[in-house]
């Protein structure tokens, strides 16, 4: 039992890693808490649940749509909003409650649009019956979304270590202004990492239906309340530390499922709290604490 | 010249003096009326509920208007207090007043607990204090506490359902807060308060004791909250932990504050007046609507008018109270 809650726990940790990894990208480059990321979580599994019952969308090619889609819409949004947060005088909390606002508009369209119904995928789409690992029997359909996450945090890192635009990234990372006065176009850079990490928290969205069980237009809170809990206990900022908070966090979730069931809910938020209060610059260390 | 130096004292002191006059005679003024609405107008939830949101604005502004700290989880004191209320008055049949101070005592030892959350700062902070509004939560819903909460099933208080006495409780810490806000904003406290919020280091250095301004304030705010949240137990006798937790009672509150103006008593004053009063007449049948509305209204704030609706004047030198 202990061993199939540690593996059950990595392979949800890999989901939960995509979860969060968009989220702290854009803590990183932007110094911003994207409180709505959880809500374009929730549009990327609307889409794939439309797609799936309109056009019988097979949830991989979904999945490569929302990224493009995504992307684009990230775009705009950035420009209309966050530059002109960032001239604030206290940009990181503002922009938890400007997004904050961004969320209630959407999860207000979503559920105007489509009712507050759940909306869940067949798991047969990604493979029927179980596949034995290491003696554990998983559903087909989580070792699939597992893989697929797996695949979009590869891809992450090596846009940000293999590509021109990635070391520009990371060079806006380490500091803004130091970027700015090499000639780095910061504003471009920005767009592109917000855009990404939209397009993540989409793919996400994609298999959510998989790991999650279903998609709600209110469930935007509490996956950022994971999401926060993911990357702050991988360390904010450091988008590979994410891919350890990922899995710590889908372990201990999973053990908690496996002794503890009905206290399962209260995990996120503890472990949050003792992150933050015992060790608030995570695993990997970087100063948070000023107060 | 000492004849100078105490014309400059006693003016202070005259401006002072009209100030506070001032401050407290808008604060019983909206006391008042609102004690007047009740029977003017029939829909007492409506009011209570008015009430209820003039309070809870107040106390967010007591931390986040003169600390900067903004609890996104402020709701979970709220709950608190509605559960300390429930719980002493289920179990042991204590009478409504008591239950008031259990819920009291409720916050404070949750705002206790919650003392560390202040070495975070800003949205730290903020989400630290949501995540555990969500813990507290999630242990009062628990199933398996079924015995002592009743869960997520809810709790009824018909043995001591008092509309009209409850009204008037609610009334009272309504004015109470109003008054702690007054004083807030013409003591050397309050100021002290304003100074660390602004900057914590050069307040220090100044002898103001930052961890006791915050930590006065913060539990100040708690119990506002609480003692609210134990009245809404009361007035409303029947209620479950979704209703009593519901982050949009955070939520609310915030907006009503940003919108009005921290730090000011008129700001959250008029921002509950304003935007409550739209949610009535619209809100009600489509609260999506609404929320859509919230929402962009939250995004254009922090955009344009981070100061809230009293900084169009406060921006060109007047003085709001």
């Amino acid at each position: 039992m202990l061993t199939g809650a540690i593996i059950a726990g990595i392979v949800f940790g890999l989901y939960y890693t995509l979860v969060g990894l968009g989220l702290n990208l854009v803590f990183g480059v932007m110094r911003i808490v994207n409180l709505a990321h959880g809500d374009f979580l929730m549009l990327g599994g609307i889409a794939a649940w439309w797609l799936f019952s309109s056009f019988g969308l097979h949830p991989l090619v979904s999945a490569a749509l929302v990224i493009v889609v995504f992307v684009l819409v990230g775009l705009p949004i950035y420009y209309l909003v966050v530059p002109r947060l960032l001239r604030s005088r206290d940009s990181e909390m503002l922009s938890l409650i400007l997004f904050f606002g961004l969320s209630q508009m959407i999860e207000a369209v979503t559920t105007i649009g489509l009712g507050a119904t759940e909306r869940s995928l067949p798991p047969r789409l990604l493979g029927v019956g179980p596949m034995v690992l290491l003696g554990t029997r998983l559903p087909k359909a989580w070792i699939f979304s597992a893989v697929a996450s797996a695949v979009a945090v590869l891809l992450v890192y090596l846009y940000l270590y293999r590509t021109r635009l990635g070391t520009l990234t990371r060079a806006v990372m380490v500091s803004r202004d130091e970027a700015l006065a090499t000639g780095i176009d910061v504003n471009f850079v920005s767009a592109v990492a917000f855009g990404i990490s939209i397009a993540l928290a989409g793919v996400a969205g994609v298999f959510a239906p998989f790991i999650l069980g279903s998609i709600t237009p209110n469930m935007g809170v509490a996956i950022n309340i994971t999401a926060f809990a993911v990357i702050v206990v991988g360390t904010l900022g450091n988008p590979l530390g994410t891919l350890l908070g990922g899995i710590i966090y889908g372990v201990s979730l999973m053990l908690m499922q496996t002794y503890l069931s009905s206290w399962a809910n209260l995990l996120p938020n503890l472990l949050l709290i003792a992150v933050l209060l015992i060790r608030p610059e995570g695993i990997f260390g970087r100063k948070v604490r000023r107060a | 010249m000492p004849d100078v130096a105490a014309t400059i004292r006693a003016d202070a002191r005259n401006r002072l003096i009209k100030r506070v006059v001032l401050d407290t005679s808008i604060a019983a003024a909206v006391v008042i009326g609102m004690g007047v609405m009740r029977g003017v107008y029939s829909n007492e939830l409506m009011l209570f509920n008015f009430v209820v949101f003039l309070a809870l604005a107040q106390g967010l502004n007591i931390i986040y208007g003169f600390t900067g700290y903004l609890p996104f989880g402020y709701v979970g004191f709220y709950g608190a207090g509605a559960y300390g209320f429930s719980l002493v008055v289920m179990h042991l049949h204590a009478p409504a007043l008591v239950g008031m101070a259990a819920a009291a005592a409720a916050a404070l030892v949750l705002a206790v607990i919650l003392l560390p959350l202040l070495r975070l700062s800003g949205a730290y902070f903020a989400i630290a204090s949501m995540a555990a509004a969500q813990a507290v939560y999630e242990i009062i819903a628990n199933p398996g506490l079924e015995d002592i909460t009743k869960g997520p099933y809810g709790v009824s208080l018909s043995d001591v359902f008092a509309p009209a006495f409850s009204y008037y409780t609610a009334l009272a810490i309504l004015g109470a807060t109003l008054l702690l806000v007054v004083w807030l904003r013409n003591s050397r406290f309050g100021m002290s308060l304003q100074a660390i919020r602004d900057d914590s280091v050069s307040a220090a250095m100044s002898g103001v004791s930052v961890v006791r301004g915050r930590t006065i304030a913060w539990l100040l705010s708690a119990l506002v909250a609480g003692l609210v949240g134990g009245v809404f137990a009361w007035h409303i006798s029947v209620f479950y932990p979704d209703t009593a937790f519901d982050l949009s009672v955070s939520i609310f509150s915030t907006v009503f504050l940003l919108f009005g103006g921290a730090t000011t008593l008129c700001g959250p004053l008029l921002g509950v007046f304003i935007l409550y009063g739209i949610y009535n007449v619209i809100g009600i049948a489509v609260p999506q609507y609404f929320q859509f509305t919230y929402g962009a209204l939250i995004v254009l704030l922090v955009l344009f008018l981070p100061n809230g609706l009293v900084s169009l004047l406060t921006n060109r030198g007047i003085r709001v109270p």
